[in-house]
């Protein structure tokens, strides 16, 4: 039994990112720990309020300046007007130097110099921030690692123009500009995210009855359009 | 502006003027043109679709009469007092203002179908390269014996958003205490089939609240009507004796209404009633069949593209069409004017075209957060638009999967409205 062991020890070795880029989510319990440090001024959860810092429910997808109630620096109200919203990159450059990012933020934390630390913690906000009442499923947080999907089909390249068509069905429900009324956003969602939540819907892995009829029937090349497209809807 | 500017260069005086200062038209000269009629879910998707994917490549005008576009779906949670009207009304301000749609309200008396060219209730003709009609339905003649549209005040159809909405809110509101309320259910096809049954659901909902003694009668000559198990569980659940449904056995199909009485015959049984929603049954709205592009009621199409089969350089969408397999919905005409607009770019601009994918799913909702829901998706044959895979709610959900599903209707709301109005 101990040749397992050695063996999984070495597969993390060698599988382990030489450096983890803003793209990449890290480890969920580690993350849980340094959170402690973030609890002092955010809250995150279904009864999540403002404190010194705003909740955090929802935050992945959510505009800059966007929990109800918190009187936020006129810095970020004014990015929220911009239309801003945050992302895994945005939320990483943020904390590695709040106000080195939007000068004239309320946050006074130093930022996170580490970038394991901050996908650590990034890890676990996304699989925290979502509040399960609101977002039955598919949550724009929901983490992408649920389904396996054979790395072939995650490799694939989305043809942009013909996403753009596909994506149509997909907006006469999903708002383009990100908004979420009762159904989640999908703009700007990480492609592989994408491409693994809907082949998990086609392999009726999530329960949807919409979306497995809206995945069943789109092809693997398919899938990758319209992930790329909606990926680079969320930068425009 | 762009109106006068187009029928200016129209005269051959204006010929002169532009030959002497190009720059004032240029950025219009051409480029191919596409007139769009009746600015609904149909219309206002794929005018708005065709100006945001050509990216000024086409020259779009949408002709709608209406300044505020009231949405059927959604107007029953209207008369229930789920939404206020204000909620369900849509200007098309954002059309004109960041596309470049030239809005014109006003309505479409003509088509010319061999100059390619629309004549406006104002007088103006508009030239076309591709016409697209999404009129909606009209009411055929004579389909329920006494009704016409002079009585619909007294008997409204409310099955054209805005005003004959609010009057039908405000009956209910008015009636006795222990009042009739009666519908006249249309036959198929008509738009939105669980609209009806919507509709008695919310009527039985608001009266439970403010006249609970008041009755529900429904004459139908259909024998069975769209989720039909979900709506009569919630109506035994929700509104225990108060909705009578009368099909074609008991005489449905067989109803005389007298607007003046106030009364309905219905097979040769008189009632009087307080309110009275005849729904008559439906046709292509009439600028089809003044195009002449209607076999009988409805107007065929090619499901690859939507183009009329009498006519390839229009296209027809939505409710008007006789396409196959999908409901007349709004989400039905909203995914259809998608697939128009990619084959009227692909013509027109010679943009890249696909196989043409459709979808619709329609919710209802039975009591406060009781939704339900109806979907499929569809691909487009020779013959038909036809059906490849569907699902639909099922009876004893519990409460908190109606929930969601009643979430999820006021986000497809949100959705749907910002596809279509920008």
């Amino acid at each position: 039994m101990g040749a397992p062991r050695y063996l999984a020890a070495l597969a993390a070795i060698l599988l382990a990112p030489s450096s983890v880029g803003a793209s990449e989510f890290g480890d969920v319990e580690r993350g849980a720990e340094f959170w402690k440090q973030c609890r002092t001024c955010h809250r995150i959860g279904p009864n999540a309020s403002n404190k010194v810092g705003p909740n955090l429910n929802f935050i992945f997808g959510r505009p800059f300046a966007g929990a109800e109630g918190y009187r936020y620096s006129k810095a970020m109200k004014a990015a929220g007007e911009e239309g801003r919203t945050w992302d895994l990159d945005q939320l990483d450059a943020y904390i590695t130097d709040p106000r080195g990012f939007l000068k004239g933020t309320k946050m006074t934390f130093k930022g996170i110099k580490d970038s394991q630390e901050r996908a650590d913690v990034l890890a676990w906000l996304r699989e925290n921030s979502d509040n399960p009442q609101d977002i039955p499923e598919a949550a724009p947080t929901a983490i992408g690692t649920d389904h396996s999907v054979d790395p072939e089909i995650l490799s694939i390249v989305g043809d942009p123009e013909y996403g753009e068509y596909l994506s149509s069905e997909c907006l006469t429900c999903h708002r383009a500009d990100g908004e979420t009324d009762g159904i989640p956003s999908v703009t700007g969602w990480p492609e592989e995210d994408f491409v693994i939540a809907m082949h998990a819907y086609k392999d009726k892995v999530r329960e949807h009855p919409v979306m497995q009829m809206m995945a069943g029937r789109l092809n693997n090349e398919e899938i990758a359009a319209v992930a790329s497209y909606f990926k680079a809807l969320g930068q425009e | 502006m762009k109106l006068n500017r187009r029928l200016f260069l129209g005269s051959s005086a204006a010929l002169t003027a532009s030959l002497a200062a190009p720059t004032v038209w240029g950025d219009n000269h051409g480029k191919p043109k596409v007139v769009v009629i009746g600015g609904g879910a149909g219309g206002a998707t794929v005018a708005r679709y065709l100006a945001k994917d050509s990216k000024g490549g086409i020259d779009v005008t949408l002709v709608e009469p209406t300044r505020t576009y009231y949405t059927c779906f959604f107007s029953n949670l209207y008369i229930a007092g789920f939404r206020d009207l204000a909620s369900i009304g849509h200007s098309y301000g954002t059309l004109a203002g960041e596309y470049g749609i030239n809005v014109i309200h006003e309505l479409a008396t003509g088509i010319d179908r061999d100059a390619k060219e629309v004549t406006l209730s104002g007088g103006a003709k508009l030239p076309y390269d591709r016409l697209v009609l999404s009129p909606g339905i009209d009411f055929v003649d004579g389909a329920v014996p006494g009704w016409d549209v002079s009585a619909q005040n007294a008997m409204p159809h409310a099955y054209k958003g805005g005003s004959q909405t609010e009057l039908l809110k405000k009956q209910i509101e008015a009636m006795p205490e222990g009042g009739l309320f009666c519908m006249i259910a249309p036959p198929n096809p008509f738009r939105c089939p669980p609209g009806p049954y919507e509709r008695i659901s919310m009527i039985a909902h608001k009266l439970s609240e403010v006249n609970p003694t008041a009755k529900i009668l429904i004459a139908d000559p259909k024998e069975k009507f769209s989720k039909q198990a979900l709506f009569e569980e919630g109506w035994d659940a929700h509104y225990g004796g108060m909705v009578e449904r009368l099909g074609p056995d008991f005489g449905g199909g067989n109803v005389t209404v007298n607007p003046a009485e106030m009364t309905v015959d219905i097979d040769g049984d008189v009632n009087t009633v307080d309110v009275c929603n005849v729904i008559p049954a439906q046709k292509a709205g009439k600028i089809c069949e003044m195009a002449g592009v209607t076999e009988g009621n409805w107007a065929p199409v090619v499901p690859a593209t939507m183009q009329s089969r009498i006519d390839e350089n229009i296209h027809v969408l939505g409710d008007a069409t006789n396409q196959g397999d999908m409901p007349k919905s709004g989400f039905a005409a909203n995914s259809q004017a998608k697939v128009a607009a990619m084959a009227i770019r692909g013509a027109l601009t010679g943009s890249k075209v696909f196989p043409a994918k459709f979808t619709n799913t329609c919710w209802s909702l039975i009591s406060t957060e009781n939704g339900v829901k109806v979907g499929a998706t569809y691909e487009a044959t020779e013959e038909k638009i036809a059906k490849v895979d569907g699902f639909i709610s099922q009876t004893g959900e519990d409460a908190e999967l109606r929930k969601t599903t009643f979430e999820e209707s006021v986000g497809w709301y949100s959705g749907i409205t910002a596809d279509m109005f920008g």
